[in-house]
């Protein structure tokens, strides 16, 4: 089958050009259960968002009538929107944009050089920064956290950083110490190197300078990798709990995720309005998500994971 | 890297190689990685063996190692590393293999296969917080989906997260169903990186479905593996904030991870000693332990993945 061998995907499927109808259904059933098993908390999530009170406390699962609200209502959400979530929200988006686009500048001037340009030092300063992916953020969130508070002459501090609290509760604390990108480095120095020399070489000989070449010919021949890191950056950081649940300690300066998690302790049992909080955090992920998929596939092959 | 062998002719001409182009271009995000990454793990090291809180100057502790003895005499520190090690005991061999399961059954070409591994990967881009919450309301005890569905089959309705003996794998389920479609994409790589012919050479020796599985594509798989269980499992050692949205005492520190202690985990005693009793150094000896940990874990894991499968 000459498909088979120029087509990659086909590698555990030799026997695919016989597969009868009933193992075919049997495939599609079993892929449908896994996939019902993966969306359906969302989706029960959102059911119960637009549900009152009474909806809530009558349902049954034996009774199929109970599934849906009776009535579709946004009540949840307008009183949860009433509750600080539009200024979390704005937070949220506000840091994430920021950090990401930090990413993008740090990792791809450091992805070309480390891709190519030659230096003394490159290939160990390069391990070195890869090193760093594996130091976990639980492990240095207590010492960054005093670096953050003791910052020196920032909010009431002293040149040796005493005094007042530093970046804390600030957007600064919430973006600057998440800029460090050795993923996004490695990420994009892996797609640089993919690229051919030829342009860059003209380029040279006709005297540009390094800065040119990365700008005017590497940047505008990487959307992909870009928007690759663009993707991974801005979902991790709408995502991210611990750091902005460390460092905020006012209403005005809270994440959607810590706005949500505060609220968990506020309504305990008020099940509606918790899963319209927790959609409000969530449906923008998703959709983004779904829109650029292609890009979360591609950002794994990209990073060669193959082993 | 072979940047020079690969074009002679342009390190030739002299541009870019050795000026400091090379150091001007790397040299904001290493100041970043600096500040922000380094200078606080050598920071972790000092306050771990100092008393600290945050108000005073740090003072070295007497003796140095006293943080650490304490450790070992704190049962709660002890019952959150028995917590930790059993959470990722769990979740990695389960996570490992439904991933897998789900890779080989999705890496084929029929019709809308896209489709179906978006639905997959949906749980992953969520933020666990928010999955928290979901399953948090689905376990609940009185008014949860699980217990209505268990009663509905005729059996018995569960305390899930409100029982020490089912709290733990209440959250173990939900975490291996949040990852199992992040693996399942590594996994789809390294099987999209098995070469055709090598399975077509199977096919003309006549090897079945199962053993074609178990002698060439595990095999094949086994630096995949390597990776996903390692990092799986460094993973798995910082889990937070599962407990912290699902067991955790409103108000009150020391009764989080619950009930009885039994989802207390090493970092929610992190957290909770920094930032709600301002131990920083007791915390940050917590930390340096689980960075060692974590180290060692990941040497492991340069050494055996150093070695090429060579096909």
């Amino acid at each position: 089958m000459a498909v088979a061998r120029t087509e990659p995907v086909a590698t555990v499927r030799t026997e695919g050009r016989a597969w009868p109808v009933t193992r075919r259904t049997l495939l599609y059933l079993l892929m449908s259960i896994i996939a019902f098993l993966a969306v359906f908390p969302f989706l029960w999530s959102l059911l119960g968002s637009f549900k009152s009170s009474e909806d809530l406390f009558e349902f049954s699962v034996a009774d199929p009538g109970t599934y849906l609200p009776r009535e579709f209502k946004f009540d949840n959400y307008s009183t949860v929107w009433g509750l600080n979530f539009g200024r979390f929200f704005f937070n949220s988006a506000f840091v994430a944009a920021v950090i990401t686009l930090a990413h993008l500048v740090l990792a791809s001037t450091a992805g070309y050089a480390f891709a190519r340009l030659e230096f003394r030092g490159r290939d160990v300063l390069f391990a070195a920064v890869i090193a760093t992916l594996m130091i976990p953020f639980q492990v240095t969130m207590v010492p960054l956290f005093i670096l953050v508070k003791n910052f020196p002459l920032a909010g009431g501090n002293d040149i040796v950083g005493q005094g007042g609290f530093g970046l804390v509760n600030t957007y600064w604390g919430l973006t600057v110490p998440l800029f460090p990108t050795a993923y996004g480095t490695f990420l994009l120095r892996q797609f640089f190197q993919t690229l051919p020399r030829e342009l860059e070489d003209a380029a040279r000989i006709d005297g540009a300078s390094e800065f040119r070449i990365y700008w005017n010919i590497i940047l505008p021949l990487s959307g992909a990798a870009l928007a690759v890191l663009t993707v991974f950056s801005f979902q991790q950081t709408w995502n991210d709990f611990v750091w902005p649940f460390i460092i905020t300690k006012t209403e005005e300066m809270k994440t959607i995720q810590v706005g949500l998690a505060n609220f968990r302790q506020e309504f305990n049992t008020d099940w509606g309005l918790l899963m319209a909080a927790t959609m409000v955090a969530t449906v923008p992920i998703l959709i983004m998500f779904l829109m650029t998929q292609r890009y979360f596939v591609q950002g794994i092959a990209l990073s060669g994971i193959k082993g | 890297m072979g940047v020079s062998s690969t074009s002679v002719s342009s390190s030739r001409s002299g541009r870019g190689f050795g000026n400091g182009w090379g150091y001007i271009f790397i040299a904001p995000v290493l100041a970043f990685i600096a500040i922000f990454v380094i200078i606080p793990i050598a920071a972790a090291f000092y306050y771990s063996i100092t008393d600290y809180d945050l108000l005073k100057a740090p003072r070295l502790s007497d003796p140095l190692w006293k943080n650490y003895g304490r450790l070992f005499d704190d049962p709660r520190y002890m019952r959150s590393v028995t917590n930790t090690l059993f959470f990722a005991g769990a979740t990695v061999p389960a996570g490992v293999v439904t991933s897998l399961a789900l890779a080989a059954l999705i890496n084929r070409q029929i019709r809308s296969i896209y489709f179906f591994r978006a639905m997959f990967y949906m749980p992953v881009v969520s933020s666990f917080v928010a999955v928290s919450l979901i399953w948090l309301w689905l376990y609940e005890p009185q008014f949860g989906l699980f217990n209505d569905i268990l009663e509905l089959l005729g059996l018995e309705r569960l305390k899930w997260l409100r029982s020490p003996d089912t709290s733990m794998l209440s959250i173990v389920i939900l975490s291996i169903w949040k990852n199992m479609g992040l693996n399942m994409v590594i996994y789809l790589a390294g099987l999209q990186g098995i070469p055709p012919h090598l399975m077509e050479a199977s096919d003309i020796d006549g090897a079945g479905r199962f053993s074609k599985f178990f002698k060439i594509t595990m095999p094949l798989l086994a630096p995949t593996t390597f990776f996903v269980v390692i990092v799986y499992f460094i993973g798995a050692l910082q889990m937070f904030v599962q407990v912290w949205i699902m067991t955790s005492a409103i108000g009150n520190g020391s009764l989080t991870g619950g009930p009885l202690d039994s989802t207390v985990t090493v970092v929610v005693l992190v957290y909770s000693n920094a930032f709600e009793y301002l131990k920083m150094g007791y915390a940050s000896a917590m930390s340096v332990v689980l960075f060692v940990v974590i180290g060692l874990v990941t040497l492991l894991n340069a050494r055996i993945l150093s070695y090429d499968i060579g096909y």
